[in-house]
């Protein structure tokens, strides 16, 4: 793996055949059938005080929505679903459910295989969305306009919660799109069909929301005065920065980062177009590098690795995530910093490593892309030009809130990736969700 | 080494495990498959008078319980729909074939002497073991005057059984309806009619489901449907109720029993053995899973019997009849507690829901952070079981005896009884 003498860098798109492509990035872990369902649900023990329950953000009654799908509710199982969790479809896609409900279910203790929630949440939730519907009704107009900023999963379901209220939603968004990470920041294979935008139309689809797109905060509108034409405002801004390495070479051609790579590949409609490197080294330990790392190998890249600076236990990925990279193929490099990126003009050629157990010891792994993935956080320039910043504190690059995720600013409350906590889509739903009761509470005085 | 072979009434067969008069008896090609498989014996899917009767298009219905398929069957099949001739001769080859084996022949016809004289020496003609009378088809066959129309009046058992008693050679058994308030009548009947054995239990009355589509009960004919007979493993209980009581009654001694009613496995037939049956029929399990399922009924009975010591059926037949009592034979003094296994719970809480919501209070549900405590609250316990039953983990949830110190006292002893028997009794 230390070719230097290695030419340009082999960067180039079609390394596979192309139906691998479709292979590839289709449906990683597929719907259950109705069978699949029923057999499943019927291993649930519709437990007493579930603890399952107690394991979800948003609370969700996973032995009531259970027990609904084993007796022929579909409906009803997706409403108890959604009433906690509007993005129940997406969650059911995209949460860590091995640390979550079912880690905590009890059959892991009876026979050591957790009931299969979120694969039955997805046979719920898919159902009634394929149908169509609109399980909730808004409650009669309230007359209070309500600015919500960002619509990601957090803006998302604070949105659909106030409408559901009966407030008038404004819904600003700076990407071309709505869906925040559910549409640019997640591996494709978990989330095929454009779901992300199904399930963004299912939820604008309760009414009462107006969806503004490509408008940002602090450029095109500002937080002093969506106070001013709003009766409340919700941030749910997310992450806008990529954490750097700092070290040299990091501008080299070829070094990108990971979020940046996920979201352009989400939207490439023709994976067999999309640029890869034979070989990658993604930096970082968490489940963007994960979601890098296997999607470069399905796209074709012939060596993978993950370097991570410390041990498997401290990585932040989940260990169903690490045993998905290694299954596809991907190496796993521990206690690895970088230390330099080499290459010239044309590309990068290799990373150089030092071994974080051993003061002096270093290595370099060849590459022809490098894939920064150590972390994003929140800088608060959006915020910034707004006159009455100065009362919303920020701490450690997050937005201060309280339990019901209200800023320091009155009537501002935030929610989601910008705040303390988990990010996860599902701690952000219920971000959204606190918010916007805690927002129908105050302007019902 | 324990052995299965088995003499009932003189009917001889390799082990008790006999098919039931029923579908997979009706021809040759399955009960000779039945008899490759290993069954003992078959009783033939019933026998009427020609013409044969006409059967409909669905007959089954069936209900699954909790993700699993046939926890209850019915069914709404006549008898055979072949010809009396064919049917004589192939039974009369399959003996010829399987000499081991018991053939018994079901047999319906109408409540006349005539007929029944009529049928019987074609049927000892062939050769079988035995006559098996169908006095207990709950549907179809019972609006002709026959079947249950026959079980459900004890003057017309005794009577038909006599008539085949005195023209034939062969033994008899009958065959009972459970639609019937009290079985020992037709079963007294049965033996005084001179009756070798009665076969219980035929099937129950019953609508196993309602298409709530076509509103119309399953199996649905051409937007109709009727009630069938009910059978398979949800009918066990009552089956082996049903057998226990004839099994102990005074008047019903000397009379074999064959037991029918949900057997599916070597356990079910060991306990209606040990309730008095000495030979048991099996029909709705091998049509769910096939004949092959024999091998283990056979197996795990010879395993069992000889890891109890015993060396045939008959050390162990009847063995639970002098336990089965009346509830005013029971000690009111003996007290059991739930006792929870805290290092085999896994905290699903259903122990205490279903005692906090049905019962008696009696399970304390303690949250410490995330982990959760179910303790049994003593003083409260009546030693009722749910929460044993409702428990999915194995030995979880015990039962556990306590000696209260207090002599064993029945209802008929108990001061709150103003029927009570006289202490100096």
């Amino acid at each position: 793996m230390t070719d230097l003498a290695a030419p340009c860098p082999d960067i180039r798109t079609n390394r596979l055949p192309h139906e691998d492509y479709q292979a590839n990035f289709g449906d990683c872990h597929p719907a259950l059938t109705r069978h699949e369902a029923r057999v499943e649900a019927s291993r649930c023990y519709y437990c007493y005080d579930a603890p399952c329950v107690e394991a979800c953000p948003t609370g969700i009654d996973v032995p009531g929505f259970i027990r609904r799908i084993a007796t022929g509710n579909l409906h009803g199982a997706a409403v108890t679903i959604l009433d906690a969790n509007i993005m129940g479809g997406m969650c059911s896609r995209v949460c860590p459910t091995e640390i979550l409900c079912e880690q905590r279910c009890v059959r892991t203790q009876a026979d050591q295989h957790p009931v299969a929630i979120g694969a039955l949440q997805r046979h719920a939730t898919d159902a009634l969305l394929a149908r169509g519907e609109q399980p909730f009704r808004r409650a009669p107009d309230s007359g209070r306009r309500v600015a919500v900023v960002g619509a990601g999963p957090a803006g998302l379901s604070c949105a659909h919660r106030l409408a559901r209220l009966g407030h008038q939603v404004t819904l600003i968004e700076a990407r071309a799109k709505p869906g925040g990470l559910n549409e640019y920041g997640i591996a494709a294979y978990k989330t095929v069909d454009d779901f992300a935008q199904r399930e963004v139309a299912f939820i604008l689809g309760i009414g009462s929301i107006e969806l503004v797109t490509g408008k940002a905060l602090g450029q095109d509108v500002s937080l002093t005065d969506l106070r001013q034409s709003h009766d409340a405002v919700f941030l749910g801004l997310g992450h806008n920065a990529v954490r750097a390495l700092g070290v040299d070479g990091e501008n080299l051609p070829g070094v990108r980062n990971a979020t940046d790579f996920i979201a352009q590949l989400r939207q490439a409609d023709d994976k067999a177009q999309f640029p890869i490197g034979r070989r990658v080294v993604v930096i970082g330990g968490g489940n963007t590098a994960v979601d890098a790392a296997v999607q470069a190998r399905r796209l074709g890249a012939d060596e993978v690795t993950i370097a991570y600076r410390r041990g498997k236990a401290q990585m932040s990925a989940t260990g169903d995530e690490q045993d998905w990279a290694q299954t596809n193929g991907v190496a796993l490099r521990l206690h690895a910093r970088p230390r330099r990126i080499l290459g010239d003009a044309r590309g990068v050629q290799a990373v150089e490593f030092e071994d974080t157990r051993e003061a002096g010891a270093a290595f370099t792994i060849a590459a022809d892309m490098v894939l920064k993935a150590i972390g994003q956080y929140f800088l608060p320039t959006p915020l910034q030009g707004s006159r009455d910043l100065e009362p919303l504190e920020i701490d450690r690059d997050r937005i201060v809130v309280d339990a019901d995720r209200q800023t320091s600013l009155p009537g501002v409350f935030a929610g989601g990736d910008c705040i303390t906590g988990v990010d996860l889509t599902v701690t952000a739903v219920e971000d959204g969700k606190i918010a916007a009761l805690a927002i129908d509470r105050l302007l019902r005085g | 080494m324990s052995s299965l072979i088995s003499n009932f009434v003189g009917i001889k067969s390799p082990n008790p495990l006999w098919l039931a008069s029923a579908p997979p008896t009706d021809k040759a090609y399955n009960v000779v498959r039945a008899f490759k498989a290993g069954w003992g014996g078959v009783v033939w899917k019933t026998l009427g008078e020609d013409p044969p009767i006409v059967n409909v298009s669905s007959r089954y219905g069936a209900i699954g319980f909790n993700g699993a398929a046939i926890a209850g069957f019915n069914n709404i099949e006549l008898i055979t729909d072949r010809p009396l001739a064919l049917n004589l001769a192939e039974i009369k080859q399959v003996k010829r074939d399987w000499p081991d084996r018991a053939v018994v022949v079901s047999l319906m016809v109408p409540c006349t002497e005539a007929s029944w004289k009529a049928i019987l020496g074609p049927v000892e003609d062939t050769g079988c073991d035995g006559i098996e009378l169908n006095f207990g088809c709950p549907h179809g066959m019972s609006e002709r005057g026959m079947g249950a129309a026959v079980g459900q009046v004890p003057d017309y058992v005794e009577m038909v059984t006599r008539w085949c008693k005195q023209h034939s050679r062969l033994p008899v058994i009958v065959k009972l309806t459970p639609n019937i308030t009290n079985i020992l009548l037709p079963a007294r009947a049965a033996k005084r009619g001179g009756a070798d054995a009665v076969s219980l239990i035929n099937t129950i009355q019953s609508i196993t489901a309602i298409d709530l589509d076509r509103m119309a009960p399953e199996p649905v004919v051409d937007g109709k449907g009727t009630h069938g007979g009910y059978c398979g493993p949800a009918v066990k209980p009552i089956a082996l109720r049903m057998v226990a009581e004839i099994a102990r009654d005074p008047e019903c001694r000397g009379m074999a029993i064959s037991g029918i009613g949900g057997i599916s496995t070597w356990r079910d037939a060991a306990e209606f053995i040990a309730c008095g049956a000495s030979t048991v029929q099996v029909c709705t399990a091998v049509m769910h899973h096939g004949f092959r399922i024999v091998e283990d009924m056979a197996e795990g009975l010879t395993t069992w019997m000889a890891g109890k010591g015993y060396t045939e059926v008959r050390d162990f037949c009847g063995a639970a009849i002098p336990n089965f009592v009346h509830w005013d034979d029971l000690n009111l003094n003996y007290k059991t507690l739930a006792r929870i296994d805290q290092e085999r719970c896994i905290q699903c809480g259903k122990c205490h829901i279903a005692c906090e919501d049905t019962s008696h209070q009696a399970i304390a549900a303690r949250r410490d952070g995330a982990e959760r405590h179910y303790e049994v609250i003593d003083a409260e316990c009546v030693g009722c079981n749910l929460c044993a039953h409702v428990c999915p983990v194995e030995d979880c949830i015990t039962m556990v005896p306590v000696d209260r110190g207090l002599p064993p006292r029945t209802w008929k002893q108990h001061p709150n009884n103003p029927m009570r028997q006289d202490a100096a009794d």
